[in-house]
């Protein structure tokens, strides 16, 4: 009770308007980049600013709206980092296709992105105001878990799946394209988060010591194990390998937050070199990777069948914009297969230069910090899982598609978070920070007083929960 | 669950860490790199589509970049393509030659020269314009060159270099058959892939710079060398007497050495002057058997044999003496300019300006300014010694035979009415089935000189009986003497 006196001592404020100040910057970057594309390429402001740059407005707005009034302690960066980075992306997009309309090549990607933010707008509204409290969703954790591996098995079915650049990862249904990968990502970190909050202690403390680790009873990791595998073998068998490596550390790091036992890491780090190895020497494509990853140069050129050509052309992209970049029109980002979508990095770092490049991943650090702050001050359990697995697998894809993009890593095909052209990723991001900011307005918001019903502290415990939902309703 | 949150954001701040310290080394530490590398086709479209200063002859632009409305913005146009291409190159979407490749820092504007003007561009946000290049040429000089070569046939093989003595400033520079840089610049790349795979498989090789390129034996010409280093050696004057005749036995062989139409020189004993006249075999193979392949080859050198002197063009072909022990027979061919000897149209020129010159050598050069887009001199070439070769009065004595062949000899074709002009004509043997290469090196006025010249023909369509140093070439290097000298 002392603890919790000391907790009700320290109230959040609500920083609203903090938000909306900075999403008034937001703003300016997404409507001031699109002008600036305008003036860069074709000479003059574009005839539609106040069209588009009201629609982005109104979207914005209308989100931050909904946060006033059904998530009033969120978190106040969020909205705005995330608002800023989808205003560049549409900019970047936009540049793009001005090029490749040059070139007489298909265009329009940032028409069709703009109705896909719209989309994960209206999803992050309907997100916000149809949970109330992100506790619900630990009911639905095996749901959860058999959805996503429902979602990820549909790209292999006959007939409605794909094969893109050799991943087997998108479903076609009549006009519309889906990644059902992106979706699958937020349904198994509620499926984590809701297993492991129920049996961290299980898992934790009973079981064997083997050398330094503690093996967890099968029957506890049973399961979770389960469902990791079969995702993890789908993902292989679509050849998707950004996705495999984002779920193992996934799982990883869920395991290791809720039984708070470090030996996850050193058995996970340990499995994955294995297994990276093994890759390495087994899989025919990821051995070709791992090649052009050591030696990018030298596969450019045509004799080796221009294996490295899009990696090499998005690092000449980026040591051409140097430190301040070339400006937007000033360089050749369409030179590199898929500029808007997964390397969409090279674009920024081609035109709007290093300067550019670091701001673009320090708005990714303050999503991820933000996400593990919401989940440090949470005050359950499942919340705090959800909000860390939300913020790993943000700070991962993160890291991996940047790192691959500008060759810290071997390259696999991830979406760059509300940068990349693709309405997958977009909505399913949307819903993600949705989530996160659910999960802040939870953990931020006052502790109801409970000191003045002193004489019924029996029942304490039990009004505690109801009185807190009613208070809001 | 906070302690492991919290080792989580570190992981996490590490991996964002390692993202932006790798950004960093890839745009900052290895652009520099990235952008050098070849294949690079930004830099290339970057510099493409830049405007580029302007290749300046006289006050006129050879080569200047002018607006275009398709996908790059500036179209580089040459304005006398043929006879300019020698020296301008061509600047291409995949490469550059000449003066293009050479000055590519200037034109394109990255040069640090110009660094005033690219802050001045930048602040005030106007697109930055490369520098000019001022040539050293004499329009008219080299037109006479040009069309001296092109009077010849259609498909003469030829090239010719004038040199003004006293500077080393290149004043004319052409070779033949040219090629049409315009075609080689144009935005259309496939019909440049074309053209260019048209010319560099034609046998006739358009695209060698023959006056810098092409190295051929000197013949007659390479006589100046060997009495230069007979006179230097103090052991012969001018009118020293030496040996004619119309055979001269080679040590160690059984064969003689003959003079070019097989008939005497004029006598058993003739003097120094009188065997440079007629171009005498005997008296120069004699002479090279008494000084010795060391000395001809000391002279050689100090002339620019063997050596790298000129920075303004490349490739520049390097001009040999055969080295190493040469046999007597060889030694006497080496000395009329034959076995192993082989020079380019500009060592031949540098042999004539040295002389002119009082036996100082000059360094050559082509660039004489570099301007900014305003047109400020932002530097200008000084000329420089290359070596002393032979003293003044060698100089002298053999500048004074050097008239007495255009005047007496055969080199009168070279004669230009009321101004005394140096020269010497040269025919040398390539293959027996082959038509002989004709040269011709001279400079004027003999008294006070302002231009030295070579002439090669390599090959052209003149019938064999008539191919000689003084009939194809001499003609040619008197228009661009008289074309230097009239100004």
């Amino acid at each position: 009770m002392a603890q919790n006196g000391a907790l009700m001592g320290f109230v959040h404020r609500r920083r609203r308007g903090a938000e909306l100040f900075l999403l008034v910057l937001a703003l300016l970057v997404g409507i001031g980049a699109y002008a600036a594309v305008g003036i860069g390429v074709e000479g003059t402001i574009p005839a539609d600013i106040v069209g588009y740059g009201g629609w982005l407005a109104v979207l914005i707005i209308a989100a931050h709206v909904v946060v006033r009034m059904v998530a009033p302690y969120a978190d106040p960066v969020l909205l705005p980092v995330v608002a800023a980075l989808n205003g560049l992306g549409l900019a970047v997009i936009h540049r793009l296709d001005l090029a490749y309309e040059a070139d007489d090549k298909a265009h329009g990607f940032a028409q069709q992105q703009l109705i896909w933010m719209t989309l994960g707008v209206v999803l992050f509204i309907v997100t916000l105001i149809g949970l109330r409290d992100h506790r619900v969703l630990q009911r639905f954790t095996y749901t959860s878990g058999l959805s996503a591996i429902v979602l990820l098995l549909l790209p292999l079915l006959p007939g409605i799946g794909t094969t893109i650049n050799g991943a087997r990862i998108w479903i076609h249904l009549g006009p519309f394209s889906f990644q059902p990968g992106e979706v699958a990502k937020v349904l198994l970190v509620i499926a984590f988060a809701g297993y492991l909050v129920l049996h961290r202690d299980a898992l934790a403390l009973a079981g064997r010591r083997v050398v330094f680790v503690d093996l967890p009873r099968g029957r506890d990791l049973g399961p979770i194990l389960g469902m990791w595998l079969v995702s993890l073998g789908i993902l292989v068998f679509e050849s998707d390998l950004g996705s495999s490596l984002l779920f193992f550390g996934l799982f990883l790091v869920a395991l290791y937050v809720s039984t708070e036992r470090p030996g996850w890491l050193v058995l996970g780090g340990g499995l994955f070199l294995v297994g990276a190895l093994a890759a390495y020497k087994l899989v025919s494509h990821v051995a070709i990777r791992v090649d052009v990853w050591l030696n990018p140069l030298h596969y450019y050129d045509d004799k080796f069948g221009a294996k490295s050509f899009q990696p090499v052309e998005g690092m000449f992209g980026m040591g051409w914009g140097g430190l301040i970049g070339r400006g937007f029109g000033g360089g050749s980002p369409e030179r590199v297969p898929y500029a808007n979508s997964d390397f969409i990095m090279s674009s920024i770092g081609e035109e709007l230069g290093l300067t550019a490049v670091i701001a673009v991943i320090l708005c990714y650090g303050l999503i991820v910090e933000r996400a593990l702050r919401a989940a440090l001050v949470c005050r359950d359990g499942f919340g705090k899982l959800m909000a860390t697995g939300l913020g790993a697998v943000f700070a991962l894809q993160v890291f991996v598609v940047i790192g691959g993009v500008t060759s810290l890593i071997p390259l696999t095909g991830l979406t760059t978070p509300f940068l990349s052209y693709g309405g997958s990723s977009l909505v399913a991001n949307w819903v993600i920070i949705a989530l996160l900011l659910r999960i802040s307005d939870q953990a931020r918001r006052p502790i109801p007083d409970l000191s003045a019903p002193d004489d019924t502290a029996a029942d304490s415990e039990q009004t505690q929960v109801v009185k807190a939902v009613r208070s809001e309703s | 669950m906070n302690k492991p949150i919290r080792t989580i954001s570190l992981f996490c701040l590490l991996l964002f860490l390692a993202l932006m310290v790798n950004a960093t080394y890839l745009q900052y530490y290895k652009a520099g790199d990235l952008n050098n590398d070849p294949r690079n086709r930004r830099v290339i479209e970057a510099s493409y589509s830049r405007e580029r200063g302007a290749i300046l002859v006289g006050r006129d632009p050879v080569a200047e970049s002018v607006k275009s409305d398709d996908q790059y913005k500036f179209q580089r146009t040459y304005a006398q393509p043929f006879k300019y291409a020698p020296i301008t190159g061509y600047f291409s979407y995949y490469s550059q030659t000449g003066i293009e490749q050479k000055q590519n820092d200037v034109l394109s504007g990255d040069d640090s020269l110009l660094f005033v003007t690219k802050l001045v561009d930048l602040l005030s946000n106007n697109a930055s314009k490369g520098g000019s290049v001022q040539l050293t040429i004499n329009p008219d000089a080299q037109t006479a060159a040009y069309d001296g070569l092109t009077a010849l046939g259609a498909d003469v093989q030829g090239a010719v270099v004038a040199i003004e003595p006293s500077t080393g400033k290149i004043l004319a520079l052409a070779s033949t058959p040219s090629y049409d840089p315009n075609k080689l610049a144009s935005h259309d790349l496939t019909q440049v892939s074309q053209d260019y795979n048209r010319l560099n498989q034609d046998p006739r090789e358009p695209l060698q710079d023959r006056a810098i390129q092409t190295i051929l034996p000197p013949g007659s010409t390479f006589k100046l060398v060997t009495a230069a280093a007979a006179l230097e050696s103090g052991n012969f004057n001018p009118d020293s007497q030496v040996p004619g005749g119309t055979t001269l036995d080679l040590p160690q062989t059984t064969h003689d050495l003959h003079n070019e139409n097989g008939s005497s020189c004029g006598g058993d004993r003739i003097t120094l002057t009188q065997a440079l006249d007629v171009s005498c075999n005997v008296t120069f193979g004699w002479l090279g058997l008494q000084l010795g392949d060391d000395k001809l080859r000391d002279q050689a050198e100090k002339f620019g044999f063997g050596q790298h002197y000129l920075d303004d063009l490349s490739p520049q072909a390097i001009s040999r003496f055969p080295d190493g022990d040469v046999s007597p027979p060889n030694t006497a061919l080496s000395a009329i300019g034959q076995y192993d000897v082989a020079a380019t149209p500009l060592q031949m020129a540098l042999i004539s300006a040295g002389i002119a010159n009082g036996g100082t050598v000059m360094k050559p050069y082509l660039v004489d300014e570099v301007q900014s887009p305003e047109l400020d001199v932002l530097n200008k070439t000084e000329p420089s010694e290359f070596s002393q070769a032979i003293s003044s009065s060698t100089a002298r004595d053999l500048t004074t035979m050097m008239e007495s062949v255009v005047q007496n000899g055969t080199g009168t074709a070279a004669q230009i009415p009321g101004i005394p002009v140096a020269g010497k004509t040269g025919t040398a043997q390539s293959t027996p089935d082959r038509p002989p290469y004709a040269w011709f090196t001279s400079f004027a006025p003999a008294d006070d000189p302002q231009v030295a010249v070579a002439v090669l023909v390599q090959s052209s369509s003149t019938a064999r009986s008539e191919i000689a140093g003084g009939l194809l070439c001499a003609p040619i290097a008197k228009a661009v003497m008289e074309a230097v000298i009239n100004q």
